[in-house]
Order: C-alpha cells, then sequence, then structure tokens
C-alpha cells in the first residue's frame, strides 16, 4: 500500500480503477516544473537543510563536548534545563517565536527556518546526542594533547571532532531530514511563492477551485520523496541507527 | 541524568592539576562553547515559554498588534465561555487513546515477528521504516488520495469486493480514525526499531529453557517476554503519548480540524486561534493548556526512566 501509492503517479485525469496507467505520461513531470518554480523551491529546500545542518553541527557539537568534558560551574544545572526543553510541544513556542520574527522584519523570509532549528530544540536534540558520545570516548588523546600544550579549542577542533565522526554523522542525518520535511515553520513564515520549501510548493498544485490536480501533484511528491527514499535505502543501516540513537535516549 | 558522569570526575581532578589559571580559562572556554546552544535555547525554547505565559493574560490581535492586559479573562472565557475548549479536550483525549494503543501494539507485534529473522525480514523493516524519513506533506498528500469519497484508491479496492467504503476524510467518525491510524503508520517504525533493539537483548537460554520445559509460544509471551519488555513498553508508551501532542502538521494536511471540527486537538486549536482568528492571546491561554499537559507527561515519563533504570540495576 505504502509504495503502490507512489505508483500510481503517472495516471490521467479520468480515474478508471486501473493499476497501471494506459499509457505513461511522463509529461506530468515536466509540467511540474512550469506549473510551480518547482526547481527553485527544491533548491531552498536544498540550501536551507544544508545550513541548518552545518550550523546544528557546529553548535551542538561544541555544546555537546562542553558538557561532557569540560567541568564548569553549573554544568549539570544548565544541562537539565536544556534536558527539560526537549520534550516541549512545537506549538507551544510557535506564537512568541513568530511574533519575535516579526519585531525583527524576518517574516517571509528564510532566517526563522534556519535560526529556530538550529538553536532550539533540533540543535538540543543534537547537543545531547553529541555529549552521550563523547562521556562514551575514553579521554588518553585528549589528555596527552592537553600535556602538549595544545589548548581546549585546539582539542576540540583537532581531536574531539574526527573522532566524533559517527556521532556527527548521525545529527547530520537526523538534522537534515527534519530540515527537509519541515512543514510548519515554512508554513507560518512564508507567503512569497518564490520562497517556498518543497513541503509548501506541494500543496500548491491545485486548480482554481483549491481541488488538487492529483496527477501533477502526486508526480510533484515522488520528485520530493525519491531522493530521501534512495538515500535511506542506500545508507539504511546508517539512518536507523541515527533514528534510535535519538529516540531510545531521549 | 543526575549520576555524576566518570569523565567529569576525572576532568576535575585533571582540572585540579592544571593550576588555577589554566582550570579558569578552561571554564570559560566551557561557557563559550555552550554559549551558541544555550542563548538560542533561551531566545527560542525558553524565553518563549515563559513569553506563552505572559500572553495568556492580553489581548492581542496579530494583525494590527493591539495588545491590551487582560488578567485571567482568557482563563475565564477558556473555561466557562468558550463551548469548543471542552470538545477540543475531548477530541485530543480520544485521539491520544486511539493512537497510542494501536501504535504500541502494532509496533510490538512487528517487532516480536521480526526479530525472529523470517525470510523477507529486512525487506518488512525497509518498508515499515520508511514513513519515517519521508516527509508529513507528501505522506499527507498521498493519504488524502487514497482516501477520497468517490475515486480515491480505497474505496476502489473495496469496490472490488463490492464494499461501498464511507468518505473516510469527511465524516467526522471516519475522520479521526483515519487520521489515527495514518499517523501510526507514519511513526511506528521508529517504536519497532526500539522495541526490536530491547528484544535483542533478551537472554535467550529462558526463552529455550521454557521451551523445553513445554511451554507454548503464548505462554513464553506472556511469562516471559512480556515482563523482560515491560520497562521498555512503559517509557516508549509514555514518549509516543507525548509525541502524539505534537500532531498539528498532519491534521492541518489531511483534514484542517474538520470536518465540522471533528479532528480539531489541542494543538489545532492553538494554531487555529493564532493564525486563523489571529487572537494571539487567547491562543497563548490554549498553547499554556498543552504545555502544561506536555510538562505533566515529561514528569511522569522521568518518574519512569528512574524506575527503569532502578529495575535494571
Amino acid at each position: 500500500m505504502i509504495t503502490s501509492a507512489f505508483k500510481t503517479v503517472n495516471e490521467i485525469f479520468a480515474f478508471p480503477p486501473t493499476l497501471l496507467p494506459s499509457t505513461w505520461h511522463w509529461e506530468n513531470f515536466t509540467e511540474v516544473f512550469t506549473f510551480q518554480p518547482y526547481a527553485l523551491h527544491y533548491a531552498n529546500s536544498l540550501y536551507i537543510a544544508v545550513l541548518v545542518t552545518a550550523g546544528t553541527l557546529l553548535v551542538s557539537s561544541l555544546a555537546g563536548y562542553a558538557f561532557a568534558r569540560i567541568s564548569f560551574k553549573g554544568s549539570s544545572l544548565l544541562f537539565l534545563i536544556l534536558l527539560s526543553g526537549m520534550m516541549m510541544p512545537n506549538e507551544v513556542t510557535i506564537i512568541p517565536n513568530f511574533i519575535t520574527m516579526k519585531s525583527l522584519g524576518w517574516t517571509n523570509t528564510h532566517l526563522p527556518l534556519i535560526l529556530i532549528p538550529i538553536l532550539g530544540m533540533g540543535g538540543v536534540l543534537g547537543t545531547f546526542m553529541m555529549r552521550q558520545y563523547f562521556l562514551n570516548l575514553p579521554q588518553d588523546l585528549e589528555d596527552a594533547a592537553m600535556m602538549d600544550g595544545l589548548n581546549r579549542f585546539g582539542i576540540y577542533w583537532r581531536i574531539a571532532l574526527p573522532i566524533a565522526r559517527p556521532a556527527l554523522t548521525s545529527v547530520a542525518i537526523l538534522t537534515f531530514l527534519s530540515s527537509w520535511n519541515a512543514f510548519l515553520d515554512p508554513l507560518i513564515y512564508l507567503d512569497d511563492l518564490a520562497l517556498f520549501t518543497i513541503p509548501l510548493s506541494l500543496r500548491g498544485f491545485t486548480d482554481q477551485y483549491g481541488a488538487p490536480l492529483w496527477n501533477v501533484q502526486l508526480a510533484a511528491t515522488t520528485l520530493a520523496v525519491l531522493p530521501v527514499l534512495v538515500f535511506y535505502v542506500v545508507a539504511q543501516r546508517q539512518v536507523v541507527e541515527s533514528f534510535s540513537l535519538s529516540g531510545s535516549k531521549g | 541524568m543526575d549520576i555524576p558522569s566518570e569523565s567529569s570526575l576525572s576532568t576535575s581532578k585533571r582540572a585540579a592539576g592544571m593550576g588555577f589559571k589554566l582550570k579558569q580559562r578552561d571554564s570559560l572556554m566551557g561557557y563559550m562553547f555552550i554559549a551558541p546552544q544555550l542563548l538560542g535555547f533561551l531566545a527560542f525554547v525558553l524565553g518563549p515559554l515563559l513569553a506563552v505565559f505572559v500572553f495568556s493574560f492580553q489581548s492581542r490581535n496579530l494583525l494590527t498588534g493591539k495588545v491590551t492586559f487582560i488578567g485571567l479573562e482568557n482563563y475565564r472565557q477558556m473555561l466557562a465561555g468558550d463551548p469548543h475548549f471542552l470538545k477540543v479536550l475531548g477530541t485530543s483525549l480520544i485521539f491520544m487513546l486511539g493512537l497510542v494503543p494501536l501504535n504500541m501494539v502494532i509496533a510490538l507485534g512487528l517487532a516480536l515477528l521480526l526479530a525472529r529473522n523470517l525470510a523477507g525480514s529486512t525487506l518488512f523493516r525497509t518498508v515499515f521504516f520508511s514513513p519515517i524519513v519521508t516527509s508529513t506533506v507528501a505522506w499527507g498528500i498521498v493519504w488524502r488520495f487514497v482516501l477520497q469519497g468517490e475515486e480515491g484508491s480505497l474505496n476502489q479496492f473495496l469496490q472490488l469486493f463490492g464494499i461501498h467504503g464511507p468518505n473516510w476524510l469527511q465524516e467526522p467518525f471516519w475522520a479521526m480514525t483515519s487520521v489515527v491510524v495514518t499517523r501510526v503508520l507514519k511513526n511506528v517504525g521508529l517504536n519497532i526499531i526500539i522495541f526490536l533493539a530491547a528484544i535483542k537483548d533478551l537472554p535467550k537460554e529462558y526463552v529455550e529453557a521454557a521451551s523445553v520445559d513445554g511451554a507454548n509460544p503464548w505462554q513464553i509471551l506472556r511469562h516471559i517476554i512480556l515482563p523482560f519488555l515491560a520497562p521498555t513498553i512503559m517509557l516508549v508508551t509514555v514518549v509516543t503519548v507525548i509525541g502524539s501532542l505534537n500532531v498539528l502538521d498532519h491534521i492541518i494536511l489531511l483534514t484542517s480540524g474538520g470536518p465540522s471540527n471533528a479532528t480539531m486537538v489541542l494543538a489545532y486549536y492553538v494554531y487555529f486561534a493564532a493564525f486563523r482568528i489571529y487572537e494571539t492571546g487567547y491562543a497563548s491561554t490554549l498553547a499554556v493548556v498543552l504545555f502544561l499537559t506536555a510538562l505533566l507527561l515529561t514528569l511522569v515519563q522521568w518518574r519512569v526512566r528512574k524506575k527503569v533504570v532502578y529495575n535494571e540495576r
């Protein structure tokens, strides 16, 4: 059922109950690009997801490393505070965040879509996972480096980060997927068609009455989902591992 | 979480050996490292949480930007004057009561099946986990297509057996059912993975000893497997319950809270009040209720987690 729904993308307007179409209308796919600036939306989603992933990796690895390795006053308390916010439903914070963004004049831009995931709950999950990983890592390499006089940042940048590649990969996968598939925040913040991301774009394949043009819309949906599915099938073990790492502990 | 980590103990020992000045600098570095995350958290999570409380005592209009302080009026309105509120709470409860057991039963059942590594297990595993990586929008669009009244794939499939299916998304009862089932299908993979991992930890000797003693599969399930999995089941249940609060995008895509508000859960009501009628003050009041619910459930989750860790010891 799950996969067959994707297969009927190539059907035509008439809906006789056939599983395969009589002729394969490949022009449905090209129409996707003329109906809406789909390529632009694709690019939007892509660059936003890349920025969010990069930013989250940086912020969360820094914070996760510090919480795991550096002893400073209040670190446990601060970490607990971060942790407590993790389970908050998104809907609770959207109103004030929207008002903040509005007063900054950042609504209808991509800035909230980039900053909020990095600095908000998405980033916190990353911090949690990075800290978990660093806690389980033996410190010998870092101790040796510290004896040799390398400062804290150097240790982080040259030693801890390279060792942390598995955790970084997990965080990257989760963050990228989360940003790529994000629907609510773009819905609330974006008005201009040119700024849309794919999730928003997919909803736009409608006729003048607002009813969906199924054949084109499903074609667009396929285009959106296919890369993700392909990546998932290829990197399956890693993807599933990333999710279970985040779920079982958090 | 309350257990001091080994590394922080040895870190402070090292820090002590480092000399005072260096330790201070190290602490400073620590603060700087966490600064981006912490400040961001303050700005986009903690701050908004407090703001929502403040807003709930005001009447705010999102369009005009007008703000007036009205004290407890929103709360009074919500509890006494709003006929929708009670209905929304009820709908949210029904949603939760429908989703969680369904999710748990399917997840546990499938995990137990998959743990046997029968032929085709890997394929099944792939298929069941794949909805998680797809976007909610794609999921919503496909299901809206399938669940259409006249031309939807599901009804056409049922036609083959002479069954005339209802309009799945337009009739109140079926709309709720559809929302619950499609939501479960999307997220059940996650729980399956967690259960699979827990099942792997089950010592095989227990099961083998029991079957040698003549126990049938049902008895093994009831008396050995389930008690062993009980802590995990409890934990996953609470996490799933909390997750069921966060269902706004799914409902926006499938039913927009309809038909006639049959699928309007609390999260949707918050969205509706803020971005459809622009009453952000009242919406904040609703958000406070949502927050308190989540808080309560999170506390329950911590209690359960503590018990689980204790039991494991």
